[in-house]
């Protein structure tokens, strides 16, 4: 079987896998934003309590592996009477784990907007959320966006893994065709290739789109 | 089943994975071994002078780091044979994931390099120093100690992404908590203790580096 026969016998396949792909890519990201945002927000707290919690958090997932976490979450937690479907066991898994290291970035980020705007802030007699939201965040949003960049690249790659609990997706429709053709080059050449493209040539550059529109808007371009 | 934890089995189960967890981290060590030589070889590469070498390793580099590790592990393991070249799980998996993270280790490098003052350069050619000495007396021992802290990082990731060899069947962690769960029907435990264990070692690992790193700089009187 030549190659591009090979591609027209498979090609939907290899297409309605990047689509669960991308859905578990957007899914996961949005709860990785969220979670780092929090994780991150409470990292920097003066509470001892609520910093502590974020600790932990952020230590137990960066400190053990994905794959450790996705099957916990997809085996374990029926256990104690929450049973997730498999799609959302994968995205919740994914955005989980990157959201712990996001948080990371979002408590450097914050720490890097220059004490002045802070008194600033205060001196025009802002309240703390005004003052997070109007000034620090926007600021510390652009320090930290080129990480993020990399960070949902390795959010991409990481959404491979939810094959594993069967998820129909990129990984794992490779997988089943491998499984019926043995013709292990095509099949998983192609799957590396489409990966390759979403994360070269849509991810990387609709973050430095990104960024380059945050800094029009702070006036640094 | 309901969430009831059993001690026995945990005892039972324990001798097994500890077992297991000397594979794991032998597959860890090694694909670092392979990502440390590989990763350099990589970012000098870089720096020939031939301009197709620099290019054709600057793409397969992105190409790695921007691809799942699974799928190149599956990769390496399954596209060998069609080929008539049977790689093993432990060969394919150990040449897949010291690929993978040569790819990271020769970025770590590249920075390293990059950040060595030209002056040293300039120095070398004055003491008219072989182009080999210059990096591997001059240059490369003053690359490393910037590129501690990354190296340090991609250990604990190295060690963190072992259980992808599960896939093809390395009898690390993973592998052995799965072949527990099917045997049993219980996940509780073998799950969570992998997820104990690779607390239990990466934690305290993480600390060491810090130390270990901030005692070389110390040393070298970068601090």
């Amino acid at each position: 079987m030549s190659y591009i026969e090979f591609l027209k016998e498979y090609g939907p396949r290899f297409w309605d896998g990047t689509l669960v792909t991308a859905g578990q890519f957007f899914l996961a990201s949005a709860l990785a934003i969220v979670i780092a945002l929090v994780a991150g927000l409470m990292k920097l707290s003066r509470n001892g309590l609520i910093r502590g919690i974020a600790v932990v958090y952020i230590e137990i997932f960066r400190g053990t592996s994905l794959l450790v976490q996705l099957y916990w979450i997809f085996f374990v937690l029926p256990l104690f009477g929450l049973t997730l479907p498999k799609f959302t066991a994968g995205f919740v898994a994914v955005g989980m784990n990157l959201g712990a290291y996001g948080a990371e970035l979002v408590r450097g980020g914050i720490q890097s907007v220059p004490k002045g705007q802070w008194e600033a802030a205060y001196a025009l007699s802002m309240s703390p959320m005004r003052r997070m939201w109007r000034i620090i965040l926007p600021q510390a949003f652009v320090n930290m966006l080129p990480p993020w960049g990399n960070l949902l690249i390795e959010l991409l790659k990481n959404t491979a893994l939810v094959a594993l609990i069967s998820v129909s997706d990129l990984m794992f429709e490779a997988k089943q065709i491998n499984g019926s053709t043995f013709l292990s080059a095509q099949t998983f050449g192609t799957a590396l290739i489409i990966y390759y493209v979403f994360a070269r040539f849509i991810v990387t550059p609709f973050m430095r789109w990104l960024e380059l529109v945050m800094r029009r808007k702070l006036g640094r371009a | 089943m309901g969430f009831n934890w059993n001690w026995e089995f945990t005892w039972e189960i324990l001798p097994k994975l500890m077992h297991a967890t000397l594979n794991t981290l032998m597959a860890a060590g090694f694909g670092y071994a392979i990502a440390v030589v590989l990763g350099m070889v990589f970012a000098l590469a870089q720096r020939t002078p031939y301009w197709a070498l620099t290019k054709v390793v600057r793409e397969f580099i992105e190409f790695i780091r921007s691809t799942p590790l699974i799928l190149q592990i599956f990769f390496v393991y399954y596209v060998g044979p069609q080929f008539g070249l049977k790689l093993g799980p432990w060969t394919a998996g150990m040449i897949a994931i010291g690929l993978h993270y040569s790819a990271y280790l020769s970025e770590v490098y590249r920075g390293g390099l990059d950040a060595v003052p030209k002056g040293q350069w300039e120095a070398c050619t004055a003491l008219n120093m072989s182009t080999r000495d210059t990096y591997w007396r001059i240059v490369i021992p003053q690359a490393i100690p910037p590129a501690l802290a990354g190296m340090g990082n991609y250990l604990v990731g190295i060690f963190k992404d072992t259980p992808m060899l599960s896939v093809i069947g390395v009898a690390e962690l993973m592998h052995t908590a799965n072949a527990i769960g099917s045997s049993s029907y219980r996940y509780l435990e073998p799950y969570t203790l992998v997820g104990i264990i690779f607390l239990a070692i990466s934690l305290p690992t993480a600390a060491l580096i810090r130390v270990f790193e901030d005692r070389v700089r110390r040393k070298l009187g970068l601090k």
